[in-house]
């Protein structure tokens, strides 16, 4: 079966499909912890220290962030192999192009790959800079996201990376998850419209959710 | 006058194969006589299948189910763009699920009067028997079919019958019957039964030793002529209505495969008789290249009218209801609109005639729907014909759920073709013609939704037990190959014969002579014919012939893909099929079905049949282009369904 | 009207093509945009041209034959197709760009014309019920519902024209297959082949070279038949159930 589902343009589809919901499903709850910044340093560090400690005593100090970790990673690996396989597929399959040229589709549609890619090196620049540290202006602190994450936003650049990333990212799960519930069968004449209007309503939450922040950050609510 | 109306009458033909003995019998007799072929030993057998629709289509499928090998060939890109893609209405069968009275009896009955008393009582008694297990075959393939909301099939009415025993899938039934026979036959591809040739034309039969042995055919695209060799060739390849140039015919089907064959000693019969379709969309102007028909099924529900006044050009919602002739509904009160097709192509002939024709020219009666609107609300009746009033509108530019659509009629259905015995086989042994391509089923004038019944019976059930018996008894053929001097013969001539056309070089083009000879044809041998008007045509047509080989261009060169070059060849054909379809017509000094003779009708206007005289099935011997051919008589019997003047009063 | 053609010609298969530009005077607003070819052909025929090569056979808009990019349109600006789109949809003076199908499973036969046998080859790998003739039980034997009914012919109505692959950024051929398959899988009469019929289809139609879906909508807006854009979910959801189900 898992020759198949790889195999088939159909089953990368599914890959793409399943993986990007994993991710989306992480975007919601990742955008959700980041509203706590509005509560103030205390209830944001105390809630990004819960993150590695959840799951205890059971678990490790640590284990349950980095099984998300990974899964994450495995998400990241399989939906951009399946992105790449399929785009070469695709390419391949329509070499010439009409000479009369047309604006087609979606913006949102027509921007799926430069966005998948965009959203690609946004991840290495965010995690180099707010959890690794290694590019973060002006001295990372482990232990202080709540500094760490106003320093980066005072810088021009800092804030212009993550506002065109996520507005990157708004436009990609518009049209990716009506396209994934497409690719797992859930479309249906019927259902159309309530997929459409969901697909809509979480680009929208998370657009403006995670837009919130350095906006924040720059007009002082929060300092 | 030529010497090509001189022709000669020879020895009647005879069908030997229909058994004697009761009607209902005969097809078991004939089935059970036959002989078998082993299972074992069908593979070793080669048919060839010219054709794709649905009586190729179903019989290349249905002969590889059997374990023959089947090389197949259609000149379209693909078998399911067969023209049989195009029948819309629907497909009859005594199914009786309406419990209105209908039986395998009363469907014989009905086509045999149809045919106005011009075709064989076994072969029409056999279709109808066969009709019941084709829709049994349909439904099992997946063509959906329209159904009620209890899950089961659904019925409507067609021309000249008074039960309702149409079968149908909306507006488009010929295609998905077609899709049906085409998936089997794709099921049979992929199985590698069948060898299918795409985009190959059928250029001319191989006969050696009397026997048919194989084809030359042209591939399309590489301009490539080459030969195919078989035990057998069934040759499934339509009708010959594009000799009208303007008819409901895809652009693209010809006569070429018939002719040819007709050429090669196969007897042509009843080539005069021809279906001219009653609701058809008139021609708007002279770059009209093909006429488009608006389903019979219309007539269900559509009433037929025009001004009781001549000349009156108000349009039709200004015209108040006690000035209109709803012409059928007074001259056939018992049928009303659902007169068979040659008697409605006619009474609107005949409305347009007296001047009181609608639209441009006056060539046009009106079908109105305002009545059905009315009754059974707009949804119902977009429901039940949605796609053919879209197709109207887009072609005429016209809504017709407000104004009443305008229609004319037009050339639709060729009754005649290939003569062939109760085995479908022609004169030439091993030479089998099925579908709309033999002339066997519906005399001299076609039913509603009997032409599909009658592909597919051909294809499905009659060819495929028929031709086991031929195949039985010539079970050892001796290796053909290109170098027979027989087969150099075919090649050469079908080369030379394009190199003529390549050569030539004139001012004139395919197109133009296609549509002269058509505007002849559609003129003197069209809805109703004279004697002088016959004469005038055969006078003609030899001379078209001439200044065609004088004057075509033909351009580009015969090893490539060239359209131009498809075309003339056809028309090579045509000039010779449209002389022999007007010296059946001038022979046949009667009128039956859809052949009209303005000399022979009743007081009333209309047909006169003259049973004594012409009560048998002229089957024509070709003697060489523009010379006169040989009559052969096949003599009709009737010994159940017996001749009466038509009354559909 | 008179017109202005570009129109792409191409010799044959491995010719290089290019655009050509045509004048054609006396076009009347009736007739339909093959009837207009029709004419400049007559006229390339008599000037010694070579006339232009395109697909064309019932020209009732059933048999799938016509096949051209008209404007960067698949079978031009009215959904329908092309032999009947008819020229009241144009403007006298218009210059009008007519090219091929574009695909790399449809290659160029010659000028306008494409070999779209690759659809044929989807059939052949399972767009069938096995019924060899003469094992058809009794037509009512199995009641279909009418919705199932309706369902199957929505998609069987598919012409197989192959202006889905045109349209499509990607030349898929999800809808072209997808028709099928849901015509098919609804049936009661399709259900023992459901599994393989989807599975063996798709298979074929990724082995052609056609290219994956990405859900732009481009196929469903320009099917001449309305095969609507659900139906490659439910030809994915077929897929899933059959990966998971089938024994082969």
């Amino acid at each position: 079966m898992t020759r198949t589902l790889w195999d088939s343009s159909v089953g990368k589809k599914t890959v793409m499909a399943v993986s990007g919901l994993i991710m989306l499903l992480y975007l919601v709850v990742h955008m959700i912890g980041n509203l706590k910044i509005f509560f103030g340093s205390g209830e944001f560090n105390h809630y990004a220290h819960w993150l590695r400690t959840m799951g205890e005593p059971f678990l490790h100090y640590e284990w349950a962030l980095w099984i998300v970790r990974v899964v994450l990673v495995a998400a990241v690996v399989l939906h951009a192999t399946s992105a790449y396989q399929l785009s070469r597929r695709d390419i391949r399959a329509r070499p010439a192009t009409y000479v009369h040229k047309k604006p087609r589709a979606s913006y949102a549609t027509r921007t799926m790959r430069w966005g998948g890619i965009i959203l690609g090196l946004f991840i290495v620049w965010h995690i180099l800079d707010l959890t690794t540290g290694t590019v973060h202006p002006g001295g990372f602190q482990s232990g202080h996201p709540y500094q760490n994450v106003i320093d980066t936003f005072s810088t021009w650049y800092g804030n212009t990376v993550y506002i065109a990333a996520v507005l990157a990212l708004g436009l990609h799960v518009q049209h990716g998850f009506w396209s994934a519930a497409q690719t797992l069968g859930a479309g249906s004449a019927t259902r159309d419209r309530a997929l459409k209007t969901i697909a809509n309503l979480l680009a929208l939450v998370l657009t403006v959710g995670f837009i919130s922040v350095p906006v924040a950050v720059m007009t002082g609510v929060v300092s | 006058m030529t010497d090509y109306t001189h022709y000669r009458t020879g020895a009647p033909v005879v069908d030997t194969k229909a058994p004697e003995g009761p009607v209902a019998e005969r097809w078991d007799t004939r089935r059970f006589q036959a002989k078998l072929v082993n299972p074992a030993n069908r593979r070793k057998h080669t048919v060839i299948v010219v054709g794709t629709g649905l009586a190729g289509g179903s019989a290349g499928a249905t002969l590889a189910e059997q374990g023959y090998h089947v090389v197949q060939f259609c000149f379209q890109d693909s078998p399911r763009r067969a023209h049989s893609v195009a029948a819309q209405g629907g497909i009859n069968a005594a199914k009786n699920y309406r419990n209105d009275g209908d039986s395998i009896h009363r469907l014989f009955y009905d086509t045999v009067k149809g045919g106005d008393f011009r075709a064989r009582e076994s072969n029409v008694h056999r279709l109808a028997q066969i009709s019941v297990e084709i829709i049994d075959q349909c439904v099992a393939q997946g063509v959906p079919f329209a159904r009620e909301y209890g899950g089961l099939l659904d019925n409507r009415s067609f021309g000249g019958v008074q039960v309702s025993r149409t079968f149908y899938a909306r507006g488009q039934t010929g295609q998905q019957l077609l899709l049906g026979a085409y998936q089997a036959l794709s099921r049979q591809i992929a199985a590698g039964n069948v060898e299918l040739h795409a985009r190959t034309e059928m250029l001319d039969l191989i006969v050696v030793d009397g026997k048919a042995r194989g084809i030359v055919a042209r591939d399309l695209v590489t301009g490539k002529i080459d030969t195919y060799f078989a035990d057998a060739v069934v040759l499934a390849s339509g009708g010959y209505g594009n000799v009208f140039y303007l008819s409901t015919n895809a652009m693209n089907s010809n006569a070429t495969a018939v002719w040819r064959a007709h050429r090669r000693g196969a007897y042509f019969a009843n080539p005069c008789f021809t279906q001219i379709h009653p609701t058809c969309i008139p021609r708007t102007g002279d770059h009209q290249s093909k006429l488009t028909l608006m389903s019979e099924s219309l007539r269900n529900d559509g009433r037929i009218w025009v001004p009781k006044a001549k000349g009156d050009d108000r349009p039709a919602d200004e015209i108040p209801e006690d000035e209109r002739d709803y012409y059928l509904e007074r001259i056939y009160p018992a049928f009303g609109n659902l007169v068979p097709r040659d008697i409605a192509s006619r009474a609107a002939k005949n409305v347009c005639d007296e001047g009181r024709g609608v639209g441009p020219g006056g060539q046009g009666v009106y079908l109105d729907f305002a009545e059905a609107i009315q009754r059974m609300g707009r949804d119902k009746v977009e429901e039940k014909y949605g796609n053919l009033f879209d197709m109207y509108a887009r072609i005429t530019a016209e809504n017709p759920y407000e104004t009443p659509m305008r229609i004319y009629p037009a050339v639709h259905y060729t009754m005649g073709g290939l003569w062939v015995d109760y085995d479908l086989q022609t004169t030439i042994p091993g030479l089998f013609a099925i579908g709309e391509a033999n002339f066997s089923d519906h005399g001299a004038n076609r039913l509603g939704a009997s032409a599909l019944m009658q592909g597919l019976a051909d294809g499905y059930f009659v060819l495929p037990s028929t031709i086991n018996d031929y195949l039985a008894r010539n079970p050892h053929h001796e290796a053909v190959d290109a170098s027979h001097p027989v087969v150099e013969e075919a090649v050469a001539d079908t080369e030379d014969r394009l190199n003529l056309l390549l050569s030539v070089n004139g001012d004139r083009t395919p197109d133009s002579f296609h549509r002269e000879i058509g505007e002849l044809m559609w003129e003197y041998c069209g809805m109703a014919r004279t004697e002088d008007g016959l004469r005038t045509a055969l006078d003609r047509i030899p001379r078209i012939r001439e200044e065609f080989w004088r004057r075509i261009k033909v351009p580009g060169t015969g090893d490539e893909f060239n359209q131009s070059l498809e075309k003339a060849n056809r028309i090579v054909d045509y000039l010779e099929l449209a002389e022999l379809m007007c010296l059946d017509a001038l022979h046949r000094a009667e009128s039956c079905g859809g052949h009209f003779r303005e000399e022979s009708q009743t007081p009333d206007g209309e047909a006169a049949r003259r049973d004594e005289e012409f009560s048998y099935a002229a089957a024509w011997e070709f003697s060489g282009t523009g010379e006169a051919p040989v009559l052969h008589k096949e003599d009709l019997v009737f010994e159940y369904v017996h001749p009466t003047q038509r009354s559909y009063a | 009207m008179k017109l202005t053609l570009r129109v792409w010609r191409q010799k044959n298969a491995d010719a290089p093509g290019a655009m050509s530009t045509y004048e054609v005077d006396g076009i009347s607003q009736d007739m339909s945009f093959l009837e207009m070819l029709d004419t400049l052909n007559e006229e390339l025929i008599l000037a010694g041209d070579d006339p232009v090569a395109f697909d064309h056979d019932c020209r009732e808009g059933i048999c799938g034959a016509c096949s051209l990019v008209i404007n960067g349109d698949a079978h031009g600006p009215e959904r329908t197709t092309t032999c009947q789109l008819h020229m009241r949809s144009f403007e006298d003076g218009d210059t009008i760009d007519i090219e091929p199908w574009r695909a790399s499973a449809f290659p160029v036969v010659k000028d306008l014309v494409v070999d779209r046998s690759a659809f044929d080859r989807i059939i052949q790998a399972g767009g069938y019920i096995s019924a060899p003739t003469g094992t058809a039980p009794e037509a009512h034997a199995t009641p279909v519902p009418k919705p199932d009914a309706d369902f199957a012919f929505e998609h069987a109505e598919c012409i197989g024209c192959g202006a889905c692959v045109a349209a499509c950024p990607n030349g898929s051929a999800m809808l072209f297959t997808s028709a099928k398959i849901n015509h098919l899988n609804v049936l009661p009469q399709g259900a023992p082949e459901r599994e393989t019929r989807v599975l063996d289809m798709v298979g074929q139609m990724d082995s052609e070279g056609f290219g994956g879906c990405t859900l732009t909508g481009e196929c469903a807006t320009a099917c001449p038949k309305g095969i609507p854009l659900p139906s490659i979910s439910a030809m994915n959801k077929e897929w899933l159930r059959a990966t998971r189900k089938v024994r082969r």
